[in-house]
């Protein structure tokens, strides 16, 4: 057990007074950008680089990890008093959150997302903890071919879902993959979709999308119904946590479910995004309520957030052991390493003791940390819906402004931004369903790269996808993930008849 | 909020240019410096900005801070035409890598180094060559070899972007070996790296800095470097191999060259009291350790060029990857 003698003296190293004090800085700075819209992790951690320098390595990866660990949670925030998520990952942590807000479980719904984010971050470092070198070799598995058909799983598990009719998802899925295309295509190196607007050079970044299409979008729906008022009845008393967890327990297995998926998805570079889509797809299809899903079912909120941080605290293992970053935020994070004369790589763990361990053991104390700060936070959160909406309102917009503009520090996207309010507006109006399109706008353009990768590789031929058993099973998983109705409806059928003919 | 900046740094500039009559008047900033870097968060341009910005901050080398902001739209197209269309902006620099050259020629995105001030040549990046080390090729000869051996697009190699600096090197090794392989685009080096490692690729033409860690960890295996001089590094790195000890592509066999530039450019319109500035503030940076750090740990070759020096070296640049790109036939239709 030379990894727990390792991982105590990380956490001697942790615990010294000024490195908590780092780590309650930085939790504090995280939660403040993952609330603002459009600052992600990947931003706020750049922007505090700087703050680190005349740090030791050790401090200064304490504190930016923690600015990660407050963004992950902070990233619900807005989600689930808003319908605002403040992250990619928290979209859909709307889904369910937003409309237990809306019946005034506000207070419920944060502690249930922070408390999940905490579980799934929790299995994610145990696991880094027990089984690093091994994981990090399974990543190496995953060539083009294999990175697609994890799209093409997280696709698949999703598509289908919605209450809307098939065809407008279809539609609204195929608005979001053409938006996605615009741009810079990154396998023939040229421009597509741009129409000689300069503008357009980088595309359509998928947190201005939802920022518009989910927040101004929103507001626009709100104002119409009159300024209405739904968060008043919201709790705001401690006590709500403490129900909220007795609640809980009862969730293990979908827990337990999605730190798995989490996880696998976190060490296989599809990362967070993708990971709290198919968890929440999965969910809804093995859950007993799962019609209930997307009417404030505190399942729905549980899924996608436990998935989401154990996917944001694995995809730091291929960063540290491969040097691949599993997220933008990593990416930054990694660039810091690099700054601070630290080689990422297979060797770190063993030459960087005090740093890699130290790493860990503040993913763990982190975690703690952030829990606490956040949860003793959530009557605050709980009570910003108590403010009557015609004054939150341009409080909102005001930020969702700056966040659209924070993303690529160009003003054309807050017009971008209120162009995509309106196309939500009218979207929800019409019935057509937002989240395909965002699902499409944020992995339809990796996935349509891996899938390119693929075939050029193998000059053309589908059989990549069929060329070991790990791309197999996984493109196997995904089609019945996609025919799920259509084989539950069959299995249905023969049980029926089975049962029948055991009667007769 | 553009032009109250531009109309400030406009009195600025009024006021810098009634300052310099004085003497012994030196201009200075007087608002945070930005660099522009025409990529993405991570990569080597990013890396190399965000040390500057480290050490200036470190060492108090400049009164006002150093802010780093990413414009990678359009393979970095939209951070040149920015750095294009912000005439006069003393405050404004961008750091460069070889999509100053390769975007517009490749894309039509419309600008060119000439529509910017050159201020310095911070350093030139290597490419080197690397195959996996469970692979049996030893020297470039046994790789060389291998690919001659068999027909087209037999073997595939992995890089950076699409019609970019890894893809020209890779359109030259085929004319040098006269066999076609499949070139696979990734986004980012060090995923680049990492598929090599397993297996999915065939070889890579990495930067020293991307590949390094799993060189010293028994993963790759270093072939020859793209560059006219052995690397100056004799540091050892793996086993009792430095970057010294890799052999040039030409001495080996394999007639191919090939060095990036580290460099940066202003808004065009800027004084030369204020290039100036920058020169100086980068001739500190380049004294520090942690600079120096920089340097070895990425194998960088150390030149520096500044003014009608570097501008030639810049021309000259341009004029190899044109020919290059046209060769390859990677030139945007509309040109």
């Amino acid at each position: 057990m030379e990894e727990l003698a390792n991982l105590f003296h990380g956490f001697s190293v942790v615990l010294q007074p000024y490195n908590i004090m780092l780590m309650f800085i930085g939790i504090v700075l995280g939660v403040i950008v993952g609330v603002l819209p459009g600052l992600g992790g990947a931003n706020g951690v750049a922007i505090l680089l700087p703050l680190t320098f005349s740090m030791s390595p050790t401090s200064a990866i304490i504190m930016l990890s923690c600015i990660y660990w407050g963004a992950l949670f902070g990233g619900a925030i807005t989600s689930i008093l808003f319908n605002i998520p403040g992250e990619p990952w928290s979209v859909a942590t709307t889904f369910d959150g937003y409309p237990m807000a809306q019946q005034g479980r506000a207070g419920e719904a944060l502690t249930a997302a922070f408390t999940s984010s905490f579980v799934g971050a929790l299995f994610a470092v145990i696991m880094i903890t027990l089984v690093a070198p091994l994981v990090a070799n399974f990543a190496l598995r995953f060539g083009p071919a294999e990175i697609f058909s994890v799209y093409f799983l997280a696709f698949c598990s999703f598509i289908g879902l919605s209450k809307e009719p098939p065809f407008k998802t279809l539609a609204s899925m195929m608005i979001g993959f053409g938006l996605g295309a615009v741009g810079l295509d990154q396998v023939t190196g040229q421009l597509r979709l741009t129409f000689g607007f300069e503008s357009l050079l980088s595309g359509f970044d998928f947190l201005i999308a939802v920022i518009g299409l989910f927040g101004i979008g929103e507001i626009l729906l709100t104002m119409e119904e009159g300024l209405s008022f739904r968060g008043k009845a919201a709790k705001i008393n401690l006590k709500i946590v403490f129900q909220t967890w007795k609640e809980l327990p009862r969730y293990w297995m979908l827990s337990l479910r999605s730190c798995l998926i989490g996880c696998w998805m976190g060490i296989s570079p599809a990362g967070a995004t993708p990971a709290s889509f198919m968890s929440y797809g999965i969910a809804k299809r093995i859950s007993k309520r799962g019609k209930n899903f997307g009417k404030g079912e505190i399942e729905g909120v549980v899924a996608p957030e436990t998935a989401a941080h154990a996917a944001g605290t694995a995809a730091l293992l291929p960063m540290i052991s491969l040097g691949v970053p599993g997220s933008p935020t990593a990416a930054v994070l990694l660039g810091g390493l690099l700054i601070w004369g630290l080689q990422p790589g297979p060797l770190l763990f063993t030459e960087q003791k005090d740093f890699v361990w130290g790493l860990i053991a503040s993913m763990y104390m982190g975690n703690i940390v952030g829990l606490i700060v956040v949860l003793t936070c959530v009557p605050i959160f709980a009570a910003i819906l108590r403010i009557p909406f015609s004054v939150i309102a341009p409080i909102i917009l005001v930020l969702c402004a700056i966040g659209a503009y924070t993303v690529n520090n160009n003003a054309f996207d807050v017009v971008m931004m209120l162009v995509f309010g309106i196309a939500g507006y009218f979207m929800k109006k019409t019935n057509y369903p937002l989240a395909p399109m965002v699902l499409a706008i944020v992995l339809g353009d990796k996935a349509e790269e891996s899938f390119r990768q693929s075939l050029l590789g193998s000059q053309g031929s589908l059989s990549a996808f069929w060329a070991n058993g790990l791309v197999s099973t996984i493109m196997t998983l995904g089609l019945i993930a996609l025919f799920w109705p259509i084989l539950q409806g069959l299995w249905t059928r023969l049980r029926g008849a089975a049962g029948l003919r055991a009667a007769q | 909020m553009k032009t109250t900046i531009r109309n400030l740094s406009l009195g600025v500039a009024c006021l810098g240019f009634a300052l310099s009559s004085l003497p012994a008047q030196a201009w200075e900033p007087t608002h945070p410096i930005e660099i522009i870097v025409p990529a993405g968060t991570g990569g080597g341009a990013d890396q190399m900005a965000r040390t500057m910005q480290g050490i200036i901050t470190k060492h108090s080398l400049s009164k006002q801070p150093v802010v780093v902001i990413n414009k990678a739209g359009g393979a970095g197209g939209e951070g040149f035409l920015d750095v294009k269309n912000s005439k006069g902006n003393n405050h404004k620099l961008i750091i460069t890598l070889s999509n100053l050259f390769t975007t517009p020629m490749a894309t039509g995105i419309p600008f060119n180094w000439k529509d910017m001030t050159p201020v310095a040549m911070m350093a030139l990046d290597e490419f080197v060559l690397w195959v996996n080390a469970d692979s049996p090729y030893k020297t470039v000869k046994d790789y060389v070899d291998a690919i001659k051996s068999k027909p087209d697009n037999a073997f595939k190699m992995g890089g950076t972007g699409s019609k970019q600096e890894d893809q020209i090197i890779t359109v030259a090794l085929q004319k040098a070996t006269g066999k076609k392989m499949i070139y696979i685009p990734q986004s980012g080096g060090g995923a680049v790296a990492v598929q090599l490692v397993g297996n999915h690729i065939d070889s890579s033409v990495n930067n020293p800095i991307e590949a390094v860690a799993h060189w010293r960890a028994g993963k790759l295996r270093p072939l020859c470097v793209f560059d006219a001089k052995k690397l100056d590094y004799k540091d050892k790195i793996a086993g009792d191999m430095s970057w010294n000890d890799i052999p040039t592509c030409k001495s080996a066999g394999l007639d191919v060259e090939y060095v990036m530039l580290r460099g940066f450019f202003m808004p065009p319109g800027v004084k030369p009291e204020e290039v100036a500035y920058y020169v100086d503030l980068f001739k500190k940076v380049r004294e520090t350790p942690e600079w120096k750090k920089l340097m070895s740990d990425g194998a960088f070759n150390q030149s520096f060029m500044v003014g009608a020096e570097y501008a030639k070296w810049v021309a000259d640049a341009e004029k190899l990857h044109e020919g290059l790109m046209k060769e390859a036939g990677f030139l945007a239709k509309s040109n």
